[in-house]
């Protein structure tokens, strides 16, 4: 286990490098740089001279060789450098935005398991009845349905039935409330993106739980179970739902890695500073430092995500040993 | 009818079945990927001959007409400059669509090949090219397609090639764990102890054999790279105004005046719904049709 833990650990570096080699090549793939951002893209006049002495400050004019032993050796260091745009620490920005976006990220896979294990099972369980044909239309609806338009029609209805409601119509708050110190508030807040991810999330475990479980229900200790007369709700719940699980465990892992960096819509849609928008921002600024920064993070996250489920893996499933 | 005689015994080969009995069979089997299958011809033909069957322009500016709520002349309503709804979801459907399928086969056929090239080469090869595959699978498509914008810039045929590349690693990894298995059986050193070259063997006889979990992925990810173009479009980074796609029209216009023109923001949003669950729909049958594990479980 030791030995393999180690192993796994050491195969990541590979994929980090590689992922480091990629976005920075990617960038200084694109016209411009973050300097012309800056003065031009406000459509008056930039002065050359003030555009070079920027780049020059920024380092934009060393080879790109330099420039990618800085990003690297950043980590040999600890420093991961300034945003190019904000000039503030890069992980200064990102812890901002961080907590929001985990924070986010959590409430919207716990939905997502809650709703999609139960339903997931009904299904398999009903395979074929006119529940098994609603909980597909279903989860086959959530994934459809883009999380940005399930997020606008969210704060309309909101709009809407606060309106009818209340006298006074209500929408989430846009400035971001901490945990710590408003929870209610916090809530109330994060709660609507929330279930629009959720929801999205939710239809692609619901569908990874059928098809498992529909796998399972048809083994020989599943008939073995019937048999010796075991309760239905036991067989499913102590044999067929524990050893259906591995799958779905993993697509629930895949999923939060995703909720980390991948929320740029739906965080456009209820104007949250996440991650995600970072993101966006810093593409479209050509803030080379923050972008590498940002996908870096990523990347790892998603790593490890990876990692974590496989060993989860072997503690959902005892014949699974790693060696 | 083929039929092989020996003595005085007649073996009849079974009847091959017709189309119209095998698309009966699948319309009895696979009612709601039917349906789904419908849908998109449906939609297929809407957007090929949007010309004949809308009335409006779709990017004709009325300042007489604007937030017009649904009503007889405009069944959907109009938006915030006065365009019919109704018709650019129709046009959408065509931009939707095009980017849709180039995106899908494009992106799939290219990691199809991959896939298969990786499997049967093996060895060095196959691990140099499983380690790329590792960093683009390890973001996420919307990401990946972001990175491809910011080089390219916006646009209908940037964001096609955008969306495509996140689709070939995507695709390589699945057919390559299919091609492996293939590589083992007896046909495959047979082709090559004919002397067939690599790429004879490659595409004549490998690439037939994962058609299925191909197809699979290619219905998928036409519903994948609509919502995802939906998406680039939303957030200003795909399609350009004024042509009519379906996340363009959710921008601006339809998040502000969502409270007194709802329809604004409802009809595009819906017609991105419609074409994605039609696609998975559909998806979803050819897979039970096309899996044999499946089939012979059913």
């Amino acid at each position: 286990m030791y030995k393999y833990v180690v192993n796994r650990v050491l195969l990541m570096l590979p994929t980090l490098l590689g992922a480091a080699v990629l976005v920075f090549i990617v960038l200084r793939l694109a016209p411009g740089d973050v300097c012309e951002m800056r003065m031009a893209g406000t459509g008056l006049f930039a002065d050359p001279e003030a555009i070079a002495v920027c780049q020059e400050n920024l380092g934009l004019n060393d080879s790109k060789l330099e420039q990618f032993g800085r990003f690297i050796g950043g980590y040999f260091v600890g420093d991961l450098g300034i945003s190019m745009w904000t000039a503030r620490p890069v992980t200064e920005e990102i812890a901002i935005r961080f907590k929001l976006s985990l924070e986010l990220a959590i409430m919207a896979t716990v939905i997502s398991v809650i709703i999609a294990i139960p339903l997931g099972t009904i299904s398999a369980v009903k395979q074929n009845t006119w529940m098994d044909y609603a909980v597909r239309t279903f989860s086959i609806a959530g994934i459809a349905m883009p999380s940005f338009w399930l997020g606008i029609l969210i704060i309309l209805g909101l709009l809407i039935t606060t309106q009818a409601w209340f006298g006074s119509p209500w929408m989430p708050p846009i400035h971001y409330i901490p945990l710590f110190e408003d929870p209610l508030g916090n809530l109330t807040q994060l709660i609507w993106p929330a279930l629009a991810t959720g929801y999205r999330y939710a239809a692609v475990s619901t569908r990874m739980t059928r098809s498992a479980l529909l796998e399972v229900l048809r083994e020989d200790y599943v008939r073995t179970a019937h048999a010796k007369g075991l309760l239905n709700k036991l067989i499913i719940r102590r044999h067929a739902l524990k050893n259906a699980m591995l799958p779905v465990v993993t697509i629930i892992g895949i999923e939060f890695a995703f909720l980390m960096g991948g929320l740029v819509v739906t965080e456009q849609v209820f104007n949250l500073n996440g991650i995600g928008k970072l993101f966006v921002e810093s593409v479209l600024n050509h803030d080379f430092n923050m972008t590498q920064q940002l996908v870096m993070l990523v990347a790892l996250i998603f790593i490890i995500t990876n990692f974590l489920v496989d060993l989860l893996y072997a503690w959902l499933d005892p014949r699974i040993r790693y060696a | 009818m083929a039929s092989l005689t020996a003595d005085d015994t007649t073996i009849e080969a079974p009847p091959r079945a017709g189309f119209t009995k095998s698309l009966k069979d699948f319309i009895r089997n696979q009612p709601l990927g039917a349906a789904g299958g419908a849908i998109v011809i449906l939609m297929i033909v809407a957007a090929i001959f949007a010309d004949f069957i809308t009335v409006y322009d779709p990017e004709q500016i009325s300042f007489e007409a604007m937030l017009v709520p649904p009503q007889w002349a405009y069944p959907l309503g109009t938006d915030n400059y006065g365009r019919d709804i109704l018709t650019r979801v129709i046009y959408g459907a065509r931009t939707a669509l095009f980017v849709g399928f180039v995106a899908a086969f494009v992106g799939s056929f290219i990691g199809l090949v991959l896939g298969v090239a990786s499997a049967y080469f093996g060895g060095t090869f196959d691990l140099i090219f499983q380690r790329v595959m590792d960093v683009f699978l390890a973001f996420p498509l919307i990401i990946l397609a972001l990175a491809v914008v910011a080089v390219l810039g916006t646009g209908t045929e940037n964001v096609i090639i955008a969306i495509t590349i996140p689709f070939i690693p995507q695709c390589a990894r699945v057919v390559r764990s299919n091609a492996l298995a293939i590589r083992e059986i007896p046909y495959v050193d047979a082709a090559r102890a004919c002397g067939f070259s690599h790429t004879r063997i490659i595409l004549r006889h490998m690439v037939p054999n994962v058609m299925a979990p191909f197809l699979i992925m290619v219905t998928a990810f036409v519903g994948q790279a609509i919502l995802l173009e939906a998406s680039l479009s939303y957030l200003g980074l795909g399609v350009q105004e004024p042509v009519p796609a379906w996340g363009l029209m959710l921008q601006g216009g339809a998040e502000e005046y969502a409270e007194s023109a709802p329809w604004v923001a409802i009809f595009p949003g819906l017609a991105i719904t419609l074409a994605v669950f039609a696609f998975n729909l559909f998806g979803d049958a050819l897979r039970d049709v096309l899996d044999p594990k499946l089939r012979s479980e059913r």
